[in-house]
Order: structure tokens, then sequence, then C-alpha cells
């Protein structure tokens, strides 16, 4: 009875609270139910030939890594620098995925800004996009040597982040299948 | 109330505006129908507050032509739904599904909502019972009969509060 007038006190607190956390979260990062599941089938000309093709199978058997980008996409760019780090780690191939983008201006990126991709699908009308549930570029996947999707990163990839979260999932999932 | 003052209110109680929807070749109102109900049911991740239906976004776009071609190919709602939840997750459903995880989603508001009645009932009920417990003393109920009838204040009455100079 005593502190009774602090129940509604309480109840602020405790909705400040809820809220709080809800503000802070990123509605944008939509849980992806790819993880955990086998990579969705694919078959895509390459962008740098138009004849020759990459597909899942060139994907399996060893831990890999598939980055989506376009040359439209600002936080691609962002991350380019830092993809190429990644390549040069040599931890694990990493493939590109060419979101509904134009060849030309896509391979003239390619030469100009360096080429961290061991090779990359030309996804022009998105459908492969679409299997893989990507909903944003950049989108970063990462798959264990059955082809199993491991983990998925939506947005800009950061060195703390590659260095935090990608290395040592990477080198786990080698051990893993070694 | 002017006229464009009944436009307005006209304008805010019609359904949400559809994006483009010319590049579809629909057999017959049937399936435009179709078509629509199943683009408004599923939301659009690029901008997250519009349905497929709603939306502009070029992954829009190409989600309803992939709904359209996936109708097309003679699959139901519920298989074209399936398609989308296994590559985007529960996320691109309006009407979340029932299950543990949305326990809180959907039961949360009436669960909280009959904490607020019981509240509600047992505060008026708490009242009433002590309204009726302790009723008014003899002395009490001639206080209330003399502040009611008077002006003001007999001299010399009971102690009330500080009496006017």
């Amino acid at each position: 009875m005593k502190a009774r007038f602090l129940v509604p006190l309480g109840v602020f607190a405790a909705m400040v609270a809820l809220l709080g956390v809800g503000l802070t979260m990123n509605p944008r990062e939509v849980p992806s139910p790819l993880v955990g599941k086998p990579m969705p089938a694919f078959d895509l000309a390459l962008l740098n030939d138009p004849e020759a093709r990459l597909t899942d199978r060139h994907l399996r058997g060893r831990v890999s890594v598939l980055n989506v980008w376009g040359t439209w996409c600002v936080g691609c760019r962002e991350e380019h620098d830092v993809l190429l780090r990644l390549a040069s780690a040599g931890v694990a191939p990493i493939y590109g995925l060419n979101w509904k983008d134009d060849r030309v201006l896509a391979l003239r990126w390619l030469s100009e800004l360096g080429d961290p991709y061991v090779a990359t699908g030309f996804d022009h009308d998105g459908k492969a996009a679409i299997d893989w549930g990507v909903y944003g570029a950049p989108e970063t996947f990462v798959l264990d040597a059955r082809g199993t999707v491991r983990y998925k990163h939506i947005g800009v990839l950061t060195d703390a982040l590659v260095e935090r979260e990608l290395l040592p999932l990477l080198r786990a999932l080698k051990a893993e299948s070694s | 109330m002017s006229a464009r003052w009944l436009l307005l209110v006209l304008a805010l109680l019609l359904p949400g505006a559809w994006a483009n929807l010319a590049g579809y070749d629909f057999t017959d109102a049937a399936e435009e129908r179709r078509f629509k109900a199943l683009i408004a049911e599923l939301r659009c991740l690029v901008c997250q507050n519009q349905s497929l239906g709603d939306s502009d976004a070029g992954l829009a776009e190409d989600l309803r032509r992939e709904v359209f071609d996936l109708m097309r190919e003679g699959r139901d709602d519920r298989e074209v739904i399936d398609y989308l939840v296994a590559r985007y997750g529960d996320f691109v459903l309006y009407r979340p599904p029932l299950k543990p995880a949305t326990y809180l989603l959907w039961f949360g508001p009436i669960a909280l909502f009959a904490l607020a009645v019981w509240f509600a009932v047992r505060t008026v009920r708490n009242q009433r019972a002590s309204a009726a417990r302790a009723p008014l003393s003899e002395a009490e109920q001639q206080r209330i009969a003399r502040l009611l009838s008077e002006e003001s204040p007999p001299p010399g009455g009971p102690a009330s509060g500080e009496a006017p100079r």
C-alpha cells in the first residue's frame, strides 16, 4: 500500500525501456530464412563472359563467400576495399552476384576499383537474387563446404565486422570441413 | 463545409493507391482480383510499410512479376505465399502466422486489454466496498448538512480550517 503511487512510474519506466530497445533495433535487417538451409540453385552467365556459366555447383566443395553487388549501389562501393582486403587474405574465395546491373558499367567498375571476386554471375533480371532472398545490396553470404548457407550479412561490410565475425566463422567452417 | 473539404475526406477514405500495373495482361477480372489480393497481403522489403501492390520499388516490381508468373504456372495462393516466405521469411506477410514466436504479437494486445479491464473492475469494486464498509458517522452527517445548507461556517462551530478574518 505504501509505494502504490510508484506503480504508474514503474509502468512508464518499463514502456520507456521497451520502446527504447525497439528504437535501437534496425528494421532493415530482416533475418534470412535461408541460414542453415542448402543454398538455392542458380545458373548465371559470367559477368565477363556471357558464354560461360556460374552455378551453385561452383560454390560447393569448399567454404566460400557470395557477395551481392551492383554499380548503382553506393554501399557496395563503400565496402569494395574491404572485399579486396578479404580476398587478398586468401581465407575463402569470394564469388560475386551482380544484381540488376549493366554489364559494361559493372566490368568497368571491376577494372577500375579492382576485382575481389573469383567469378561474378550476371543476374540482370534479378531472378537468382530473388531465390537468394536478396532485397537490398550489398548482401553477403557465407557457405560451408556442403553448400549450406551459414551466415548472411545485410549492408556494408567493414573491416571491424570482417575481423570480428566473418574471418572467425570462415576459419571455423574450414576447420569443420577438413 | 465546401466541396474541397468533401473531396479531401473522400480521398482519405479511398483505399491505398496501387503501383503501376499497366504491364500485366489479365485474362479476366477474377485473375486481376486474385493478383491484387495477393500482392496486397505481401510486404515490400524495400519500403517496409508498403505492400507489394503499393510499392514502386524495383524489387517490388520484380516480385509482383514473380507472383504473376507463379499464378500463371497454376500455383494456388498458398503456394505463391510459401514461395516468398521460403526466400524472405515471415516478414513478407502482413498477416503473420500464429506460432510460438508470434504469440505475444497476436495475444499481447488482448492480454493487455484484459489486464486493464480487470484493473478497472477491481478499482471500482474496492471503492464501493470501502464506501459500504464505513458509513458516515452521525457527526459527519450533520457537518455535511450544515455545509450544504449554509453559506459560511457558523461562529464557534467545530474546528474547520482557517477562519476568515
